[in-house]
């Protein structure tokens, strides 16, 4: 393209946290030209964490969901094309295409696409009363038939899951976990905080089966009952959370390169200087972990969207962000930083029984994550020591008596 | 609707009504006042909506949840009357606060 870095227009495809970003940061950047961001959902931009939480629970309205109000949309110049599909990408023409025919063209594109839910495959998966959670509509769809007394089975004892059954039990639904691994949020947390949570939904009266996939799902219209090795339980809702599958279509038809996600550098660029993406979608080489990866996580939506909105401005930077996350279960506050690998050591901080602890991951002697319940400090200092690479006595990592502040002093 | 009156680190100035039962920083995000970021959404899990609040408004608060207290003690320039504006719920009796931002969430 002629002209100066940002004098055309900037597209973004995807209206979740990461577009979202994306087009405030562009104009905090100093971006002049149109921005175009397409969603294909009906809302404006919002926050997914609490579908599975407050929002699920009824204790935070729609509108508390949006990530700004539509005012800054319009002062910042921001065009949403809501209920919107985009189609195709020509990196030659700098168009993209959306459904019914319409050519947007741009100077700088940023793909933003995110995930969508894995799907169960086993017969019956097709049934009605076969609930995901990823959007507002999904939760509309559950909401019904989330009323105290129904059997719910969940089918994935990962984040979602586990989030739903701690609503879901406390709302005096039946509540039965189906997780296929001997143990829950296994690809995310160390054993012992598996242990730990898997304790905390068994007594709050969870049915929490481990090692036991789905087999069928049984009904005739609509779902009767999960069917496992060990016999039917049933049910009258059935919700799936058994991890995502990233958006990559787009750019692989345009012919981006896609290995578990879309392949872009630390500035958050694809091969073609135009094109940027951003969020869920991407694999990216993360600086932490010494390694290409992907994250699912509003941190890394919202980080890398800026490095990816500063590139965009004609302004590049590096994204290098320590990962975090969170999730809420109960009154248990999980914080995760940094990623553990296999072989690392594992620290033990605290009691679990006092219900708050924290397991530190040692590589080499330097902190490479740690997982938190309950126990801010060990999360934010912990963010800290990864961030600088700090190397920690095991001994005195593990003792409680020296506060947090003095260890990376 | 109460009216909160919040302060941006430059000294410029904004009242917003905010409705009974959103928090502060609520209040301040969704009407595009610059100096919250706010990035875990308000599950007070990222300490990057630190706020002072008047100290004449500090008694008309709930108190602190251990998690919050703890969240704030890793902020930047902490003071006496500062606290995480996810975690302030707005109600009547907050009619007037005064806000004032930090220099940075970072």
């Amino acid at each position: 393209m002629a002209g100066s870095e940002t004098s055309g227009a900037a597209v973004i495809i995807g209206a979740g946290q990461a577009g979202a970003q994306a087009a405030q940061s562009l104009r905090t950047e100093g971006f002049k030209g149109p921005i175009v961001m397409i969603g294909d959902e009906a809302y404006p931009p919002y926050q997914r964490p609490p579908l599975s939480k407050k929002f699920l629970a009824g204790e935070l309205e729609e509108e508390r969901l949006f990530l700004r109000p539509q005012a800054f949309y319009d002062e910042a110049k921001i065009t949403l094309r809501l209920n919107t599909r985009a189609t195709a990408i020509d990196r030659e023409a700098h168009t993209v295409s959306l459904e019914g025919g319409e050519k947007l063209t741009y100077a700088k594109l940023l793909i933003a696409t995110g995930t969508r839910v894995r799907r169960l495959t086993c017969p019956g998966s097709h049934l009605k009363g076969i609930c995901d959670l990823r959007n507002i509509d999904d939760v509309r769809r559950i909401q019904p038939e989330f009323t105290p007394g129904k059997r719910m089975v969940i089918v994935g004892g990962g984040y979602i899951g586990l989030e739903v059954a701690a609503v879901a039990v406390k709302r005096g639904l039946k509540v039965t976990v189906l997780e296929m691994a001997d143990r829950v949020m296994a690809r995310a947390v160390s054993e012992t905080l598996s242990r730990y949570y898997e304790d905390f939904h068994r007594k709050a009266g969870v049915d929490l089966r481990l090692g036991e996939p789905v087999a069928a799902v049984e009904g005739d219209d609509h779902v009767r009952a999960v069917a496992t090795a060990s016999g039917p339980i049933p049910a009258d809702l059935v919700l799936v959370g058994i991890g995502v599958i990233p958006n990559v279509e787009l750019a692989a038809e345009a012919g981006l390169a896609c290995d578990n996600g879309i392949l872009v550098d630390e500035h958050a660029r694809t091969a073609d200087p135009d094109v940027f993406a951003a969020g869920d979608c991407t694999n990216h080489p993360c600086a932490i972990a010494g390694r290409r990866l992907r994250l699912e996580s509003v941190q890394n939506a919202i980080e890398q969207a800026k490095a990816a909105a500063a590139g965009m401005a004609g302004k590049p930077r590096v994204y290098a962000e320590v990962p975090w996350f969170w999730s809420d279960q109960y009154e248990l506050k999980m914080q995760i930083a940094g990623l553990a690998e296999p072989g690392d050591t594992q620290i033990l901080r605290g009691d679990p029984a006092s219900g708050k602890f924290a397991v530190f991951y040692l590589r080499g002697g330097v902190v490479a994550a740690v997982e938190s319940v309950n126990a801010a400090p060990e999360f934010m200092m912990g963010r800290q020591m990864i961030a600088k690479h700090l190397a920690v006595a095991p001994d005195r990592l593990a003792d409680v008596n020296i506060p947090m502040k003095q260890l990376i002093s | 609707m109460p009216k909160i009156k919040y302060i941006e680190h430059s000294g410029k100035e904004h009242v917003i009504d905010v409705p009974n039962g959103w928090s502060v920083m609520e209040g301040a995000v969704k009407n595009l006042i610059p100096g919250i970021d706010a990035d875990c959404g308000g599950a007070c899990a990222c300490a990057t909506c630190h706020v002072y609040v008047d100290p004449q408004w500090i008694g008309k608060l709930a108190p602190k949840e251990d998690m919050e207290q703890t969240m704030l003690d890793f902020a930047n320039g902490v003071e006496a009357n500062s606290r995480l504006s996810c975690q302030i719920k707005v109600t009547d009796e907050l009619e007037g606060m005064v806000i004032r931002m930090p220099e940075s969430q970072h």
